[in-house]
């Protein structure tokens, strides 16, 4: 078990530079996800932690030690692929003791170590068998059972559950999850997808176009996303992202629309521009048109134009800001609403539900 | 081309019309064919009408055939008809008129230059499919890894292009000798004597002289491995390598370890493929030595008998043996193939 300390790290590839400098921390035994867009170095940060890319500049420490010029197996990682890389010509017995081979153990205890991991992960009968005999889901079994005999002080996983089926990827998470909390090792799990993100991390790292967008826990960057592009890649559906401009009165007013009062706007000059954003979530859809009760907070008029059931909820699409222009809202609706697309509605959120970004640098305003 | 020889200019010139008549006719002939028969089939059962959906069916079950029987005919004439009448002359005398059981044979295994020929067959056998394979392996994973791999790769499958006899003569030229105080023209004994040797006849030297001609096939097949193994090399999936890079494997053991298992189906497509070339071994012998100084072979031995010999049985007879040993080889390798490819 150890720290993971990345200081100004940089990858270029000839004259392209592809990560520009990022900084993070992370404690031993946290689970830390980095997730991204594919293109946005995610990937290529967790392979220059496994040695398995140069560095271009900057560190990177696994514990106190400055790992940049040490091989891969001097790091003491392990690293699970996303399309398993186990080796096909070995049985698992062989593929889990691979790793082992170099240990300085007495046979026995190899042997015993490599049928307690199998044990673990429910592998004991397919010891003998060659990968090709086994499922997607047994074959990333295999893989982690191979990362995990050699005791590593950090688990590296790249996008391991990409290549499973919609119900096998919860299934593995899962295990993976209990995975960490029974080991309590350090691990660090790329992914495109925020759902993962959301599920398995400590912390989350949103990563962009070789920069760090945001650090944080679930919590936090679900519910204090610190730039628009934060707000729309966590959550599901993406939040909404309405325009308009500060008001002479400290006051806000989405184009198309009614001024709303908002908090924060008072601390932005008259005029600005901004992005108000909601999720669908928190907006409440009532079936009919009309101001209603002068509550605070946000107030769209819209028409349906499609509506998704969900099971539980609905999403709910509308064309809102019928004056000018018409914008795109997704809502969240109770099911036993009977929606019908061209119904008239309005749409409500609290006040404290409203996310105020800056037009132009995309960051968010501090309430 | 246009070569200008005098005197016997419109003789070529009839032969390149000849040519080009012949390749008009084989290929427009063969477009023809498939459309015209193509188009008989769709009149006999139209895909229109009430019994539509039953013309079409029967129309697909019978095209297939339709298509493929050119090249069933052609097969037929030219390789299934000539192994019966093969097996049926070797059990016939000399000008295969009159039937003499199995004397051909009884002659054959007591024969001095066909015992040759079987050992020199075997030695080849071992020799050549795994020099090539080893050779071609070896530069697959070297030229991967080089910067002017490419041009190292050109280089060593050139050969592949050359004929067999093209490439004796290139290294009966290597093996040349010329008596003591001449210069030497072989770049072999250019060599031998520049370091102190005696100049050799490297074709007659007993035992070795086997070698030297096995050289030759070698440096033609290696090439075609290369080519094989290196794009199997490069199928195998990055993320293995990888994963054995973090389990700690040297570079060695990488190529050992896990990228030779993993092509090792088709390394052995390689082997025995190169293994049937070389049971067929022919132009290579003949050109540089003609199966003198026990260099013998039996596709050699086999034309040597049919047309110095003029002796269809016991010609017919080294055939079959040929094609006895080739067979279980050729089924096996179609076999793995298949299995590679599914």
């Amino acid at each position: 078990m150890a720290t993971v300390t990345i200081r100004n790290l940089v990858k270029r590839y000839r004259e392209a530079e592809v990560l520009h400098g990022i900084n993070l921390d992370i404690a031993d035994g946290e689970f830390v996800v980095l997730v991204g867009p594919s293109g946005c170095g995610k990937s290529t940060t967790l392979r220059m932690i496994a040695g398995l890319e140069d560095i271009s500049g900057g560190e990177v420490l696994i514990g106190d030690r400055v790992v940049n010029q040490l091989e891969p197996k001097e790091r003491n990682i392990a690293m699970v692929f996303q399309n398993y890389a186990i080796y096909p010509h070995m049985t698992i017995y062989k593929n889990i003791s691979f790793g082992l081979r170099t240990a300085r153990l007495p046979a026995a205890e190899k042997d015993r170590r490599i049928r307690a991991v199998a044990e673990q992960l429910e592998l004991t009968p397919y010891l003998d068998r060659k990968p090709g005999q086994l499922s997607g889901g047994q074959r990333q079994r295999v893989a982690i059972g191979r990362a995990i005999i050699r005791d590593p002080a950090v688990f590296l996983f790249d996008e391991p559950l990409s290549n499973l089926d919609a119900q096998l990827r919860a299934q593995t998470r899962l295990e993976i999850k209990k995975l960490h909390q029974r080991l309590g090792s350090t691990i660090i799990f790329v992914t495109h997808d925020q759902v993962e993100a959301m599920t398995l991390a400590d912390r989350i790292v949103i990563m962009r176009d070789g920069h760090i967008q945001q650090i944080g826990t679930p919590t936090e960057v679900y519910d204090h996303p610190a730039n628009t592009f934060v707000a729309r890649f966590i959550g599901s559906p993406s939040m909404n992202l309405l325009p308009g401009a500060v008001t002479a009165d400290g006051g806000l007013a989405l184009d198309g629309n009614g001024p709303i009062a908002h908090p924060a706007a008072r601390g932005l000059a008259p005029g600005s521009r901004v992005l108000l954003g909601v999720r669908a979530d928190d907006l409440r859809v009532q079936s009919h048109t009309g101001a209603t009760d002068k509550a605070p907070g946000l107030q769209l008029s819209g028409r349906v134009s499609v509506v998704e059931p969900l099971g539980p909820d609905m999403l709910v699409y509308l064309d809102a800001g019928l004056d000018a222009g018409t914008q795109q809202v997704i809502a969240k609706a109770d099911t036993r609403q009977t929606l019908r697309p061209g119904d008239e509605v309005t749409l409500t959120a609290a006040p404290e539900t409203l996310h105020l970004f800056d037009e132009q640098s995309g960051k968010a305003v501090a309430v | 081309m246009t070569v200008p020889v005098i005197g016997e200019g419109e003789a070529r010139v009839e032969q390149l019309g000849m040519a080009a008549v012949t390749i008009l006719v084989g290929v427009f002939g063969c477009i023809g064919y498939f459309f015209v028969s193509n188009l008989i089939l769709d009149r006999i059962y139209p895909a229109s009408g009430p019994q539509a959906g039953r013309n079409i069916n029967r129309a697909g079950a019978i095209r297939p055939w339709l298509f493929l029987m050119p090249a069933l005919a052609l097969l037929g004439v030219y390789l299934v008809y000539p192994v019966f009448v093969s097996v049926w002359l070797s059990f016939h005398d000399a000008r295969g008129e009159t039937f003499v059981g199995a004397d051909n044979y009884v002659w054959l295994i007591n024969d001095a230059k066909f015992r040759e020929s079987m050992w020199n067959n075997l030695m080849w056998l071992v020799f050549v499919p795994a020099a090539s394979t080893f050779l071609g392996l070896v530069a697959a994973a070297v030229t991967d890894r080089i910067r002017w791999g490419n041009f190292a790769k050109a280089m060593i499958f050139m050969p592949m292009a050359i004929s067999f006899v093209g490439a004796a003569v290139i290294w009966k030229l290597i093996y040349e000798y010329r008596p003591d105080g001449q210069e030497q023209i072989g770049v072999l004994n250019a060599v031998w004597t520049a370091m102190g040797g005696q100049a050799q006849t490297w074709l007659t030297l007993p035992g070795v002289n086997s070698f030297f001609l096995m050289i030759v096939l070698v440096w033609i097949q290696t090439g075609f491995a290369m080519v094989i193994l290196s794009a199997a090399l490069r199928g195998i999936p990055e993320e293995t390598i990888e994963a054995s890079i973090l389990d700690g494997a040297s570079p060695l053991q990488i190529f050992f370890k896990i990228k030779v298992p993993q092509i090792w189906g088709t390394i052995l497509v390689v082997w025995t493929t190169i293994t049937i070339t070389v049971l067929k071994v022919f132009d290579i012998v003949l050109t540089m030595t003609n199966g003198q100084w026990g260099t013998q072979v039996l596709a050699n031995l086999m034309y040597d008998w049919m047309f110095r010999g003029n002796d269809t049985g016991r010609a017919s007879t080294a055939a079959i043996i040929i094609m006895l040993m080739v067979t279980p080889i050729m089924i096996w390798n179609i076999r793995n193939a298949a299995k590679e490819t599914r």
